[in-house]
């Protein structure tokens, strides 16, 4: 082979490698599947199911969508099965803040650091929910009749999102509350109906029929600013008339659950690029929009250094909040 | 009578030609799902769950509650047929109705199961119809002891029961409580007998636990036991499938007994399983012929069937009216509920009547349209216990395996199904029941949060049990269930203490 040859050889192959990301940016080969880490019905699920229901609609990729519910543990079934799944970028795995949450406080066999972060895609907010006949009506009220220290606080699961914000009301409030883990927000809503609890810190759209129904009530809402006033939930409010917290002298500025997206480790980074286009033409579409407003929860999309940001300045949080707790697995 | 020209409103709803093909469609998918085991209703509801997002919300609710109410019948047929259960809540129908179909009366089991599970949804029906209001009240009175004291209710029923030597039944719970606990604890958060197996973090699923004690188990079994490996020889009998169905209502207080415990139990909300197991129990208990549970009795059959429908139907309550979902099922179509654009909780039933309505006046519809179909193929399934044993006994091993593995396709699933396979044919040689392991694989985590929940609550007291009316009856009533036995037992040894002990010989063998 003479030298002239070598060379054309080398120059037909830049030209080829610069033409290459347009041209085979990576595109999905064989069917896609969505795991949802929470069982059928929850909101991870609900998100899963919507999304898939959307890029088939619009035609966003040619491969079939299957959902998967691995939601044993908490959703660290989900997680672990992303963990052993490295370097296949057919499984795209829906979750919350539990997947660098979960680590910290119990034994799972994985950390969030085993996955590839696609993108944060919309928030759930949390408020402090009362029983509709109590006597309180606004945060202050609340606190200093909790200062009996006999108050019940309920919340999903142990050590994770709820319990977490009830340790940080007690911190803020200089109270005590008891608090007592349930199986889903959906379960506690209905013991605070009931009257076996006092409060709880359930999302917009675990309570949204309960608040209707006037069986409970929200005293306000950890968020910097108030919610968008949307459509009146009961006959005179609507999310928009909730007071923040910090409004009524409980001072936790902003807490807030992010649905998250992730891909198993070790996928290359075109591969990624794909799935946070996916997720993006999934976010501009009228359903998606319809999904957001109707489960009551807020439309972001944080992908990259920015979502990386946010789970480092989360985890500080949450780091220091279960330390105090003597939580810390080690 | 506000309720009565609302349900009339409601069929004017769900009698249209094309809610009708929804019903048909749901009723043939659901059969399906419920028969192949692994698949499930809730999982088949999933499935469907994104094509009716198009849809009106009335008539995507009528194909799924129809697809469930298939299932449900469904389910049955693998327990009867094969002692495979596709249901948690099938279970118990296992216990007579297979030892009925290998009696050569298979045409005769199933028809009696869609017959009472008929009666059921229907008796669940007419109850949420009329007393919707107030069942939603009492609901609500159930906070974390009230729950235990159901679930206690449910394992005292099962544990007091005469059979196996109680000793062997103690054992028999104390392994299953130990399975259950697989996993992550709802309480703690902390991970439990996972025993180095990262995966084993999701916990046991019951699906897997039971096609391997079940259908694994049995098995064995057939095989050790040489010819009892033989094909039962069946008649195709349409006339069969009638006198079977037409013989129900001389077991009329059976029907109203399990009817009561199955709406009890879906309204509370205990669930299906707990529901079906407690009917068995307490059938057993109370019925002239109990003794001979467990060989293929038709009472054995009309209790679990009957009260699980009752359960399922009524579950549906609390979904709708508190936005509490009674079982796996009502969980799926309530997260199908918000994708509609409805709220369940205390406000459909004044907000969204025409959706309520047309719902409820569909279950009574559906469930016509399900039982009709579901005794049509009857001589069809019948058909399959002909096939001889060497034919049937891999196509179970493929059904097990395959099963296991599509619960969360997991090949751990598979190997765990195989391994309690072995458990299960051990159970049966060495006279250990069955029945209290998986009543604890299933209910045993619940039991075990709703207990430390109201510890946490109560802050350590006892007193909680007993501190309202209605937990202290239910606490008692389960105590009552206990000792019911040992006191029988002690009057009897009172009034002849010279008779000696004929009979437990005669239930020593009497073994599920």
């Amino acid at each position: 082979m003479g030298r002239t040859s070598i060379f054309m050889l080398s120059a037909a192959a830049m030209m080829l490698a610069g033409t290459m990301p347009a041209l085979s940016a990576w595109q999905p080969q064989k069917p896609i599947e969505f795991i949802a880490t929470a069982g059928p019905g929850g909101g991870t699920d609900n998100l899963a199911r919507a999304v898939q229901n959307i890029i088939t609609k619009h035609k966003l990729t040619e491969q079939p969508i299957v959902v998967v519910n691995k939601g044993g543990g908490s959703g660290a079934e989900g997680y672990v099965y992303g963990k052993a799944s490295a370097g296949d970028p057919y499984k795209v795995i829906f979750g919350t803040s539990n997947a660098w949450q979960q680590p910290l406080v119990s034994k799972v066999a994985f950390n969030y650091t085993d996955l590839t972060p696609v993108a944060a895609m919309a928030q759930d907010e949390f408020l402090l929910w009362v029983k509709q006949d109590a006597p309180y009506k606004t945060a202050g009220d609340y606190l200093k009749a909790a200062a009996s220290g006999e108050f019940k606080m309920g919340g999903a699961q142990s050590k994770d999102t709820d319990e977490v914000l009830t340790r940080m009301i007690e911190k803020a409030g200089k109270v005590k509350l008891t608090y007592i883990p349930f199986k889903s927000g959906a379960e506690t809503a209905v013991q605070l109906a009931g009257g076996h609890l006092d409060s709880h810190v359930n999302n917009p759209s675990e309570s949204l029929g309960q608040w209707r129904g006037g069986t409970q009530r929200p005293l306000c809402v950890f968020s910097p600013k108030r919610l968008p006033q949307g459509a009146k939930v009961t006959a005179t409010e609507g999310w928009g008339d909730v007071p923040t917290c910090v409004e009524q002298g409980l001072d936790i500025k902003q807490y807030e659950q992010p649905r998250t997206v992730w891909l198993p480790g070790k996928v290359t980074p075109d591969q990624a690029a794909f799935y946070v286009d996916l997720m993006k033409k999934v976010q501009a579409t009228p359903e998606w929009k319809d999904y957001i407003e109707k489960t009551s929860q807020v439309d972001t999309f944080l992908t990259g250094a920015e979502f990386d940001k946010f789970i480092k300045q989360d985890l500080e949080h949450v780091k220091q909040v279960a330390g105090e707790q003597g939580w810390l697995v080690k | 009578m506000d309720n009565l020209g609302e349900l009339l409103h409601g069929f004017t709803i769900a009698v249209t030609v094309p809610h009708l093909v929804l019903m048909v469609v749901g009723v043939l998918l659901g059969i399906l799902v419920g028969v192949l085991p692994g698949l499930g209703a809730p999982n088949g509801v999933s499935l469907l769950l994104p094509l009716t997002f198009g849809m009106q919300p009335v008539s995507a609710i009528i194909l799924l509650s129809s697809m469930y109410w298939g299932a449900l019948f469904g389910g049955s047929v693998t327990s009867i047929l094969f002692n495979i259960p596709g249901e948690p809540s099938s279970v118990a129908t296992t216990f007579d109705g297979y030892p009925m179909a290998r009696d050569g009366r298979p045409t005769a089991a199933l028809a009696t199961a869609f017959g009472s599970a008929a009666f059921g949804a229907l008796i669940g029906v007419i109850l949420i119809t009329f007393l919707a209001s107030w069942v939603a009240q009492v609901a609500l009175a159930f906070g974390p002891a009230e729950y235990f004291a159901v679930y206690f209710l449910a394992f005292a029923s099962f544990v007091g029961m005469g059979g196996a030597a109680p000793i062997k039944t103690v054992v028999a719970l104390a392994i299953g409580f130990a399975i259950a606990a697989i996993g992550i604890d709802t309480v703690s958060g902390s991970v439990r007998l996972t025993m180095g197996v990262d995966e084993l973090v999701k916990g046991v699923s019951f699906v897997v636990a039971v096609m391997g004690l079940f259908g694994i188990g049995e098995l064995l079994v057939a095989v050790e036991e040489e010819f009892h490996a033989r094909a039962v020889s069946s008649k195709i009998d349409w006339r069969e499938v009638f006198r079977a169905v037409g013989r129900l209502p001389r077991h009329g207080i059976a029907l109203l007994r399990s009817a009561a415990i199955g709406c009890w139990m879906g309204i509370t909300p205990g669930g299906p399983t707990a529901a079906s197991f407690m009917s068995y129990g307490i059938a057993r208990r109370f019925s002239r012929r109990g003794r001979y549970f467990g060989t293929g009795e038709v009472e054995g059959i009309i209790s679990p069937e009957t009260a699980d429908h009752a359960a399922g139907t009524s579950a549906l309550l609390p979904m709708l009216s508190l936005g509490i979902p009674g079982s796996a099922t009502a969980a799926v179509m309530m997260g199908g509920l918000m994708i509609w654009g409805l709220n369940p909780g205390p406000m459909l039933f004044v907000d969204q009547k025409d959706f309520v309505w047309g719902l409820i006046a569909s279950m009574y519809v559906g469930n016509i349209v399900a039982v009709a179909l579901v005794l049509l193929t009857v001589p069809v399934f019948a058909a399959l216990m002909r096939i001889p044993f060497v034919v049937i006994a891999p196509l179970i091993v493929i059904i097990c395996v395959v099963g296991a593995y599509s619960v969360s396709n997991s090949y751990l699933d598979v190997v765990m199904m195989l391994g309690f396979g072995i458990v299960g044919y051990l159970f049966k040689k060495l006279f250990y029941p069955l029945a209290p392991l998986v009543l604890a694989i299933v209910i045993g985590d619940k039991a075990e949060d709703a207990f430390r929940q109201s510890m946490l609550m109560s802050k350590g007291s006892l007193g909680i049990f007993f501190a309202n009316k209605l937990v202290t009856c239910l606490i008692m009533a389960g105590i009552a269930l206990l000792l019911l036995p040992l006191v029988l037992q002690l009057a009897r040894l009172w009034r002849k203490p010279a008779s000696p002990a004929t009979e437990p010989t005669a239930q020593e063998k009497v073994i599920i």
